[in-house]
Protein backbone atom coordinates (compact mmCIF):
# COMPACT_ATOMS: atom_id res chain seq x y z
CA UNK A 1 0.00 0.00 0.00
CA UNK A 2 1.82 2.93 -1.03
CA UNK A 3 1.60 6.25 0.93
CA UNK A 4 -1.28 8.90 -1.10
CA UNK A 5 -3.59 5.71 -0.61
CA UNK A 6 -2.73 5.64 2.99
CA UNK A 7 -3.19 9.18 3.10
CA UNK A 8 -6.27 9.20 1.09
CA UNK A 9 -7.85 6.80 3.09
CA UNK A 10 -7.03 8.84 6.28
CA UNK A 11 -9.00 11.82 5.11
CA UNK A 12 -12.01 9.82 4.32
CA UNK A 13 -12.02 8.93 7.46
CA UNK A 14 -11.75 12.22 8.68
CA UNK A 15 -14.30 13.39 6.48
CA UNK A 16 -16.66 10.79 7.63
CA UNK A 17 -16.10 10.85 11.43
CA UNK A 18 -16.66 14.99 10.72
CA UNK A 19 -19.63 14.27 8.86
CA UNK A 20 -21.48 11.91 11.26
CA UNK A 21 -20.00 13.41 14.32
CA UNK A 22 -22.19 16.74 13.30
CA UNK A 23 -25.46 14.84 12.30
CA UNK A 24 -24.82 13.37 15.49
CA UNK A 25 -24.65 16.36 17.53
CA UNK A 26 -27.58 17.93 16.26
CA UNK A 27 -29.64 15.43 16.80
CA UNK A 28 -28.57 15.32 20.16
CA UNK A 29 -29.41 19.07 20.52
CA UNK A 30 -32.84 18.60 18.70
CA UNK A 31 -33.58 15.59 21.53
CA UNK A 32 -32.77 18.05 23.98
CA UNK A 33 -35.15 20.65 22.70
CA UNK A 34 -38.29 18.34 22.25
CA UNK A 35 -37.76 15.43 24.02
CA UNK A 36 -41.16 14.08 22.42
CA UNK A 37 -39.54 14.10 18.68
CA UNK A 38 -36.97 11.77 19.60
CA UNK A 39 -38.64 8.77 17.56
CA UNK A 40 -38.54 10.82 13.97
CA UNK A 41 -35.10 12.50 14.71
CA UNK A 42 -33.49 9.32 15.52
CA UNK A 43 -35.03 8.07 12.80
CA UNK A 44 -33.91 10.74 10.35
CA UNK A 45 -30.14 10.72 12.10
CA UNK A 46 -29.65 7.27 11.10
CA UNK A 47 -30.41 7.96 7.67
CA UNK A 48 -28.05 10.70 7.50
CA UNK A 49 -25.45 8.41 8.85
CA UNK A 50 -25.94 5.55 6.38
CA UNK A 51 -25.44 7.91 3.13
CA UNK A 52 -22.69 9.44 4.49
CA UNK A 53 -21.20 6.43 5.39
CA UNK A 54 -21.99 5.17 1.81
CA UNK A 55 -19.83 7.40 0.43
CA UNK A 56 -17.39 6.76 3.31
CA UNK A 57 -17.10 3.22 2.55
CA UNK A 58 -17.48 3.83 -1.60
CA UNK A 59 -14.62 6.18 -1.79
CA UNK A 60 -12.30 3.97 0.80
CA UNK A 61 -12.77 0.98 -1.82
CA UNK A 62 -11.50 3.35 -4.76
CA UNK A 63 -8.85 4.00 -2.67
CA UNK B 1 -43.90 -1.92 55.59
CA UNK B 2 -43.83 -2.28 52.13
CA UNK B 3 -41.95 -5.17 50.64
CA UNK B 4 -41.70 -5.94 47.16
CA UNK B 5 -45.22 -7.06 47.10
CA UNK B 6 -44.70 -7.96 43.11
CA UNK B 7 -41.47 -9.97 43.76
CA UNK B 8 -42.91 -13.13 43.47
CA UNK B 9 -42.53 -13.67 39.47
CA UNK B 10 -45.01 -15.40 37.29
CA UNK B 11 -44.62 -17.94 35.91
CA UNK B 12 -44.54 -16.54 32.45
CA UNK B 13 -42.23 -13.50 33.37
CA UNK B 14 -39.82 -16.29 34.48
CA UNK B 15 -40.37 -18.34 31.22
CA UNK B 16 -40.16 -14.85 29.41
CA UNK B 17 -36.51 -14.66 31.47
CA UNK B 18 -35.17 -17.74 30.81
CA UNK B 19 -36.38 -17.36 26.94
CA UNK B 20 -34.60 -14.34 27.12
CA UNK B 21 -31.59 -15.78 28.62
CA UNK B 22 -31.20 -18.79 26.72
CA UNK B 23 -32.20 -16.79 23.22
CA UNK B 24 -28.74 -14.52 24.63
CA UNK B 25 -26.71 -18.02 24.61
CA UNK B 26 -27.67 -19.06 21.52
CA UNK B 27 -26.76 -15.77 19.83
CA UNK B 28 -23.75 -15.77 21.21
CA UNK B 29 -22.70 -19.11 20.24
CA UNK B 30 -23.82 -18.67 17.07
CA UNK B 31 -21.68 -15.77 16.55
CA UNK B 32 -18.46 -17.71 18.13
CA UNK B 33 -19.01 -20.18 16.20
CA UNK B 34 -17.65 -18.33 12.63
CA UNK B 35 -14.73 -18.03 14.82
CA UNK B 36 -14.43 -21.49 15.53
CA UNK B 37 -15.20 -22.81 11.90
CA UNK B 38 -11.56 -20.87 11.48
CA UNK B 39 -9.99 -24.82 10.69
CA UNK B 40 -6.59 -25.22 12.25
CA UNK B 41 -5.67 -26.14 8.61
CA UNK B 42 -4.36 -22.64 9.26
CA UNK B 43 -0.76 -24.11 10.08
CA UNK B 44 2.54 -23.48 8.86
CA UNK B 45 2.13 -25.17 5.71
CA UNK B 46 5.86 -24.77 4.65
CA UNK B 47 5.93 -22.98 1.77
CA UNK B 48 3.03 -20.13 2.56
CA UNK B 49 3.87 -18.08 5.52
CA UNK B 50 0.74 -17.47 7.93
CA UNK B 51 -0.40 -13.59 6.64
CA UNK B 52 -0.74 -15.44 2.74
CA UNK B 53 -2.43 -18.20 3.78
CA UNK B 54 -4.99 -16.08 6.26
CA UNK B 55 -4.91 -13.41 2.74
CA UNK B 56 -5.66 -16.35 0.59
CA UNK B 57 -8.59 -17.47 3.19
CA UNK B 58 -10.23 -14.39 3.50
CA UNK B 59 -10.16 -13.98 -0.66
CA UNK B 60 -12.09 -17.21 -0.82
CA UNK B 61 -14.38 -16.64 1.43
CA UNK B 62 -15.38 -13.20 -0.29
CA UNK B 63 -15.26 -14.76 -3.78
CA UNK B 64 -17.54 -16.93 -5.43
CA UNK B 65 -16.57 -20.69 -6.23
CA UNK B 66 -17.66 -23.82 -8.35
CA UNK B 67 -18.10 -26.32 -5.35
CA UNK B 68 -19.43 -25.62 -1.40
CA UNK B 69 -16.72 -26.15 0.40
CA UNK B 70 -17.91 -26.64 4.20
CA UNK B 71 -15.03 -27.09 6.55
CA UNK B 72 -11.83 -29.39 6.05
CA UNK B 73 -8.55 -28.81 3.90
CA UNK B 74 -8.08 -29.19 0.36
CA UNK B 75 -4.56 -30.30 0.40
CA UNK B 76 -5.11 -32.66 3.38
CA UNK B 77 -7.79 -34.45 1.77
CA UNK B 78 -9.99 -34.07 4.77
CA UNK B 79 -12.21 -31.28 2.96
CA UNK B 80 -15.93 -31.93 3.06
CA UNK B 81 -18.35 -30.42 1.17
CA UNK B 82 -20.14 -30.73 -2.00
CA UNK B 83 -19.48 -29.73 -5.52
CA UNK B 84 -21.76 -28.03 -8.10
CA UNK B 85 -22.80 -28.46 -11.16
CA UNK B 86 -20.91 -26.22 -13.80
CA UNK B 87 -22.80 -25.42 -17.25
CA UNK B 88 -21.14 -23.62 -20.38
CA UNK B 89 -22.39 -22.99 -23.34
CA UNK B 90 -20.19 -22.33 -26.19
CA UNK B 91 -22.25 -22.91 -29.18
CA UNK B 92 -23.08 -26.47 -27.26
CA UNK B 93 -24.49 -26.85 -23.86
CA UNK B 94 -21.73 -28.74 -21.27
CA UNK B 95 -22.69 -29.82 -18.25
CA UNK B 96 -20.58 -31.66 -15.71
CA UNK B 97 -19.76 -31.78 -12.10
CA UNK B 98 -17.28 -29.71 -10.70
CA UNK B 99 -15.36 -32.45 -9.06
CA UNK B 100 -13.98 -33.60 -12.29
CA UNK B 101 -11.77 -30.17 -12.42
CA UNK B 102 -9.82 -31.68 -9.79
CA UNK B 103 -9.89 -35.26 -11.57
CA UNK B 104 -7.13 -34.62 -13.64
CA UNK B 105 -3.58 -32.44 -13.02
CA UNK B 106 -3.84 -29.92 -15.35
CA UNK B 107 -7.54 -29.23 -13.86
CA UNK B 108 -8.40 -29.65 -17.72
CA UNK B 109 -11.52 -31.25 -18.37
CA UNK B 110 -13.69 -32.61 -21.76
CA UNK B 111 -16.87 -32.42 -22.86
CA UNK B 112 -17.84 -33.22 -26.36
CA UNK B 113 -15.09 -32.70 -27.79
CA UNK B 114 -14.14 -29.39 -26.37
CA UNK B 115 -11.60 -28.83 -23.45
CA UNK B 116 -11.70 -26.69 -21.07
CA UNK B 117 -9.55 -25.49 -17.91
CA UNK B 118 -10.22 -24.01 -14.46
CA UNK B 119 -7.55 -21.60 -13.90
CA UNK B 120 -7.68 -19.29 -11.03
CA UNK B 121 -11.30 -20.06 -10.49
CA UNK B 122 -12.24 -18.80 -14.26
CA UNK B 123 -12.95 -21.52 -17.11
CA UNK B 124 -11.68 -20.78 -19.70
CA UNK B 125 -11.83 -22.85 -23.36
CA UNK B 126 -8.49 -24.96 -24.03
CA UNK B 127 -6.79 -27.71 -25.72
CA UNK B 128 -6.04 -31.40 -24.55
CA UNK B 129 -2.97 -30.22 -22.68
CA UNK B 130 -4.80 -27.51 -20.67
CA UNK B 131 -2.68 -24.42 -22.31
CA UNK B 132 -3.52 -20.41 -21.03
CA UNK B 133 -1.79 -18.24 -23.27
CA UNK B 134 -1.42 -14.38 -21.80
CA UNK B 135 -1.89 -11.61 -23.81
CA UNK B 136 1.11 -9.12 -24.67
CA UNK B 137 1.80 -7.44 -21.49
CA UNK B 138 0.92 -10.95 -19.54
CA UNK B 139 -1.40 -9.34 -17.56
CA UNK B 140 -5.08 -11.10 -18.75
CA UNK B 141 -5.49 -14.48 -20.02
CA UNK B 142 -5.87 -14.78 -23.83
CA UNK B 143 -8.01 -17.78 -23.70
CA UNK B 144 -11.41 -17.83 -25.19
CA UNK B 145 -14.22 -18.03 -22.52
CA UNK B 146 -17.37 -19.58 -22.35
CA UNK B 147 -20.52 -18.18 -21.32
CA UNK B 148 -20.71 -19.67 -17.90
CA UNK B 149 -24.22 -20.48 -16.57
CA UNK B 150 -22.94 -22.61 -13.59
CA UNK B 151 -24.55 -23.30 -10.18
CA UNK B 152 -22.07 -21.60 -8.38
CA UNK B 153 -22.09 -21.21 -4.37
CA UNK B 154 -23.71 -17.92 -4.58
CA UNK B 155 -26.65 -19.02 -7.28
CA UNK B 156 -27.19 -22.27 -4.87
CA UNK B 157 -27.24 -20.39 -2.17
CA UNK B 158 -29.82 -17.19 -3.74
CA UNK B 159 -31.80 -20.07 -4.38
CA UNK B 160 -32.10 -21.98 -1.34
CA UNK B 161 -32.75 -18.27 0.44
CA UNK B 162 -35.23 -17.08 -2.10
CA UNK B 163 -37.31 -20.73 -1.14
CA UNK B 164 -36.92 -20.39 2.21
CA UNK B 165 -38.41 -17.14 1.60
CA UNK B 166 -40.97 -17.71 -0.38
CA UNK B 167 -41.72 -20.54 1.96
CA UNK B 168 -42.27 -18.29 4.87
CA UNK B 169 -44.42 -15.69 3.39
CA UNK B 170 -46.55 -18.28 1.93
CA UNK B 171 -47.41 -19.98 5.15
CA UNK B 172 -47.81 -16.10 6.57
CA UNK B 173 -50.27 -15.64 3.84
CA UNK B 174 -51.87 -18.48 4.01
CA UNK B 175 -52.73 -18.56 7.69
CA UNK B 176 -54.57 -15.40 7.57
CA UNK B 177 -57.37 -17.03 5.18
CA UNK B 178 -59.19 -18.15 7.92
CA UNK B 179 -57.99 -16.70 11.09
CA UNK B 180 -57.36 -12.47 11.23
CA UNK B 181 -55.35 -12.66 14.29
CA UNK B 182 -51.25 -13.56 13.76
CA UNK B 183 -50.17 -16.91 15.27
CA UNK B 184 -46.89 -18.51 15.19
CA UNK B 185 -44.57 -17.56 12.69
CA UNK B 186 -47.03 -14.49 11.80
CA UNK B 187 -46.47 -12.69 15.02
CA UNK B 188 -42.94 -11.97 13.48
CA UNK B 189 -43.60 -10.67 10.12
CA UNK B 190 -46.88 -8.98 10.49
CA UNK B 191 -45.20 -6.07 11.96
CA UNK B 192 -42.33 -6.43 9.89
CA UNK B 193 -44.63 -5.97 6.98
CA UNK B 194 -46.44 -3.15 8.44
CA UNK B 195 -43.38 -1.84 9.42
CA UNK B 196 -42.38 -1.53 5.71
CA UNK B 197 -45.95 -0.20 4.53
CA UNK B 198 -46.11 2.77 6.96
CA UNK B 199 -43.00 3.82 7.89
CA UNK B 200 -40.94 2.94 4.11
CA UNK B 201 -43.61 3.22 1.68
CA UNK B 202 -46.57 5.20 2.67
CA UNK B 203 -44.20 8.27 3.49
CA UNK B 204 -42.45 8.29 0.10
CA UNK B 205 -44.90 7.67 -1.79
CA UNK B 206 -47.79 9.13 -0.78
CA UNK B 207 -51.78 7.03 -0.02
CA UNK B 208 -52.38 7.28 -3.61
CA UNK B 209 -49.63 5.36 -5.10
CA UNK B 210 -47.94 3.45 -2.53
CA UNK B 211 -49.52 0.18 -3.37
CA UNK B 212 -48.14 -0.65 -6.84
CA UNK B 213 -44.59 -0.51 -5.18
CA UNK B 214 -45.14 -2.68 -2.15
CA UNK B 215 -44.46 -6.03 -3.66
CA UNK B 216 -41.02 -5.14 -4.60
CA UNK B 217 -40.36 -2.86 -1.83
CA UNK B 218 -41.44 -6.08 0.77
CA UNK B 219 -39.19 -8.36 -1.81
CA UNK B 220 -36.10 -6.28 -1.69
CA UNK B 221 -36.48 -5.43 2.22
CA UNK B 222 -36.50 -9.17 3.15
CA UNK B 223 -34.13 -10.48 0.57
CA UNK B 224 -31.20 -7.93 1.57
CA UNK B 225 -31.82 -8.53 4.81
CA UNK B 226 -31.88 -12.48 4.72
CA UNK B 227 -29.15 -12.17 2.73
CA UNK B 228 -26.99 -10.46 4.84
CA UNK B 229 -27.83 -12.22 8.39
CA UNK B 230 -27.03 -15.15 6.04
CA UNK B 231 -23.46 -14.30 5.00
CA UNK B 232 -23.12 -13.82 9.17
CA UNK B 233 -23.02 -17.68 9.18
CA UNK B 234 -20.08 -19.72 9.34
CA UNK B 235 -20.87 -20.94 6.16
CA UNK B 236 -18.84 -18.39 4.15
CA UNK B 237 -21.54 -17.07 2.09
CA UNK B 238 -21.40 -13.87 0.75
CA UNK B 239 -23.82 -13.01 -1.72
CA UNK B 240 -24.68 -9.04 -0.82
CA UNK B 241 -20.97 -8.55 -1.33
CA UNK B 242 -20.88 -9.54 -4.63
CA UNK B 243 -21.25 -6.26 -6.70
CA UNK B 244 -23.17 -8.21 -9.43
CA UNK B 245 -25.81 -8.93 -7.17
CA UNK B 246 -26.29 -5.24 -5.94
CA UNK B 247 -25.80 -4.63 -9.20
CA UNK B 248 -29.02 -6.31 -10.65
CA UNK B 249 -31.00 -5.01 -7.02
CA UNK B 250 -29.79 -1.56 -8.01
CA UNK B 251 -30.62 -1.86 -11.96
CA UNK B 252 -34.44 -3.13 -11.33
CA UNK B 253 -34.78 -0.40 -8.89
CA UNK B 254 -33.82 2.01 -11.69
CA UNK B 255 -36.08 0.43 -14.36
CA UNK B 256 -39.41 1.07 -11.96
CA UNK B 257 -38.29 4.17 -11.69
CA UNK B 258 -38.05 4.99 -14.91
CA UNK B 259 -40.65 3.27 -16.31
CA UNK B 260 -43.39 3.82 -14.13
CA UNK B 261 -42.35 7.73 -14.29
CA UNK B 262 -45.50 10.10 -14.91
CA UNK B 263 -44.98 13.20 -16.80
CA UNK B 264 -43.65 15.47 -13.67
CA UNK B 265 -41.08 12.85 -13.11
CA UNK B 266 -39.22 14.30 -16.51
CA UNK B 267 -40.30 17.62 -16.63
CA UNK B 268 -38.50 17.94 -13.31
CA UNK B 269 -35.34 16.18 -14.84
CA UNK B 270 -35.29 18.01 -18.62
CA UNK B 271 -37.19 21.20 -18.29
CA UNK B 272 -37.87 21.80 -14.71
CA UNK B 273 -40.30 24.14 -13.21
CA UNK B 274 -39.62 27.42 -11.29
CA UNK B 275 -35.99 27.90 -13.01
CA UNK B 276 -34.86 30.51 -15.24
CA UNK B 277 -34.34 29.01 -18.91
CA UNK B 278 -31.17 29.67 -19.18
CA UNK B 279 -30.20 27.70 -15.67
CA UNK B 280 -32.39 24.91 -16.94
CA UNK B 281 -30.21 24.06 -19.65
CA UNK B 282 -27.57 23.86 -17.59
CA UNK B 283 -29.13 21.62 -14.80
CA UNK B 284 -30.52 19.08 -17.18
CA UNK B 285 -26.97 17.24 -17.69
CA UNK B 286 -26.72 17.31 -14.30
CA UNK B 287 -30.03 15.80 -13.30
CA UNK B 288 -29.89 13.02 -16.28
CA UNK B 289 -26.39 12.15 -14.25
CA UNK B 290 -27.98 12.09 -10.77
CA UNK B 291 -30.33 9.46 -12.37
CA UNK B 292 -27.76 7.08 -13.37
CA UNK B 293 -25.75 8.19 -9.76
CA UNK B 294 -28.79 7.49 -7.39
CA UNK B 295 -29.46 3.79 -8.04
CA UNK B 296 -25.51 3.52 -8.41
CA UNK B 297 -24.71 4.75 -5.45
CA UNK B 298 -27.81 2.20 -4.03
CA UNK B 299 -25.40 -0.34 -5.15
CA UNK B 300 -21.95 0.65 -4.09
CA UNK B 301 -23.10 1.11 -0.53
CA UNK B 302 -24.73 -1.88 -0.08
CA UNK B 303 -21.84 -4.05 -1.82
CA UNK B 304 -18.90 -1.62 -0.03
CA UNK B 305 -20.70 -2.09 3.42
CA UNK B 306 -21.13 -5.83 3.36
CA UNK B 307 -18.06 -6.40 2.34
CA UNK B 308 -16.26 -4.65 4.26
CA UNK B 309 -17.88 -5.97 7.11
CA UNK B 310 -17.00 -9.39 6.30
CA UNK B 311 -13.40 -8.48 5.48
CA UNK B 312 -12.83 -6.85 8.83
CA UNK B 313 -14.24 -10.26 10.60
CA UNK B 314 -12.76 -12.54 8.65
CA UNK B 315 -9.16 -10.32 9.43
CA UNK B 316 -9.58 -10.46 13.26
CA UNK B 317 -10.01 -13.94 13.21
CA UNK B 318 -7.04 -14.54 11.25
CA UNK B 319 -5.39 -12.32 13.48
CA UNK B 320 -5.93 -14.81 16.39
CA UNK B 321 -3.70 -17.20 14.46
CA UNK B 322 -0.90 -14.78 13.98
CA UNK B 323 -0.68 -13.78 17.94
CA UNK B 324 0.98 -16.44 20.42
CA UNK B 325 -0.17 -14.83 23.10
CA UNK B 326 -3.48 -15.89 24.91
CA UNK B 327 -4.30 -12.64 25.84
CA UNK B 328 -4.04 -11.14 22.88
CA UNK B 329 -6.37 -13.68 21.10
CA UNK B 330 -9.19 -13.35 23.83
CA UNK B 331 -8.85 -9.99 22.79
CA UNK B 332 -9.31 -10.41 19.53
CA UNK B 333 -11.90 -12.63 19.96
CA UNK B 334 -14.11 -10.57 21.80
CA UNK B 335 -13.49 -7.81 19.56
CA UNK B 336 -14.34 -9.93 16.60
CA UNK B 337 -17.72 -10.99 18.36
CA UNK B 338 -18.66 -7.09 19.06
CA UNK B 339 -18.11 -6.56 15.40
CA UNK B 340 -20.14 -9.47 15.04
CA UNK B 341 -23.47 -8.04 17.15
CA UNK B 342 -22.94 -4.78 14.99
CA UNK B 343 -22.93 -6.75 11.94
CA UNK B 344 -26.30 -8.00 12.60
CA UNK B 345 -27.01 -4.38 13.11
CA UNK B 346 -25.65 -3.49 9.69
CA UNK B 347 -27.37 -5.90 7.95
CA UNK B 348 -30.97 -4.58 8.98
CA UNK B 349 -29.71 -1.09 8.41
CA UNK B 350 -28.95 -1.56 5.00
CA UNK B 351 -31.73 -3.26 3.74
CA UNK B 352 -33.78 -0.88 5.69
CA UNK B 353 -31.84 1.86 4.33
CA UNK B 354 -31.81 0.21 0.56
CA UNK B 355 -35.56 0.17 0.61
CA UNK B 356 -36.08 3.33 1.54
CA UNK B 357 -34.44 4.80 -0.90
CA UNK B 358 -36.12 3.06 -3.31
CA UNK B 359 -39.26 3.86 -2.20
CA UNK B 360 -37.83 7.99 -1.99
CA UNK B 361 -36.87 7.17 -5.85
CA UNK B 362 -40.18 5.79 -6.19
CA UNK B 363 -42.01 8.88 -4.94
CA UNK B 364 -40.37 11.15 -7.20
CA UNK B 365 -41.30 9.09 -9.85
CA UNK B 366 -44.95 9.54 -8.93
CA UNK B 367 -45.43 12.88 -7.57
CA UNK B 368 -47.96 15.40 -8.62
CA UNK B 369 -46.84 18.98 -9.42
CA UNK B 370 -47.43 21.17 -6.58
CA UNK B 371 -48.34 24.50 -6.75
CA UNK B 372 -45.20 26.64 -5.44
CA UNK B 373 -44.01 26.64 -9.08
Amino acid sequence: MEIPTIVGAGLIVIGVGIGIGRIGGSAMEAIARQPEASGKIQSAMIIAAALIEGIGFAALFAA
Amino acid sequence: MYFCADFKMTLESRVMQTKRFGFLVLLFSFLMSTSMMASDSHGESGEISMKEQIRKDIDHHLKDSHSFHLWGDHDEGTAVGFPLPIILWDGQIHTFSSSEFHHSENNVVESKGSYFREYHSKIYSTDAEGSITYDENHEFVANDKPIDFSITKNVFSLILISALIFWIFSTVAKRYKNDPVPRGMSKIFEPLVIFVRDEIAIPNIGEKHYKKYMNYLLTVFFFIWMINLFGQTPLGINITGNIAITFALALITFLITTFTANKNYWGHIFWMPGVPYLMRVVLAPIEVLGMFIKPFALLIRLYANISAGHVVIMSIIGLLFVFENWFARGAFLGLGLFLSVIELLVAFLQAYIFTMLSALYFGSAVEEPHADH
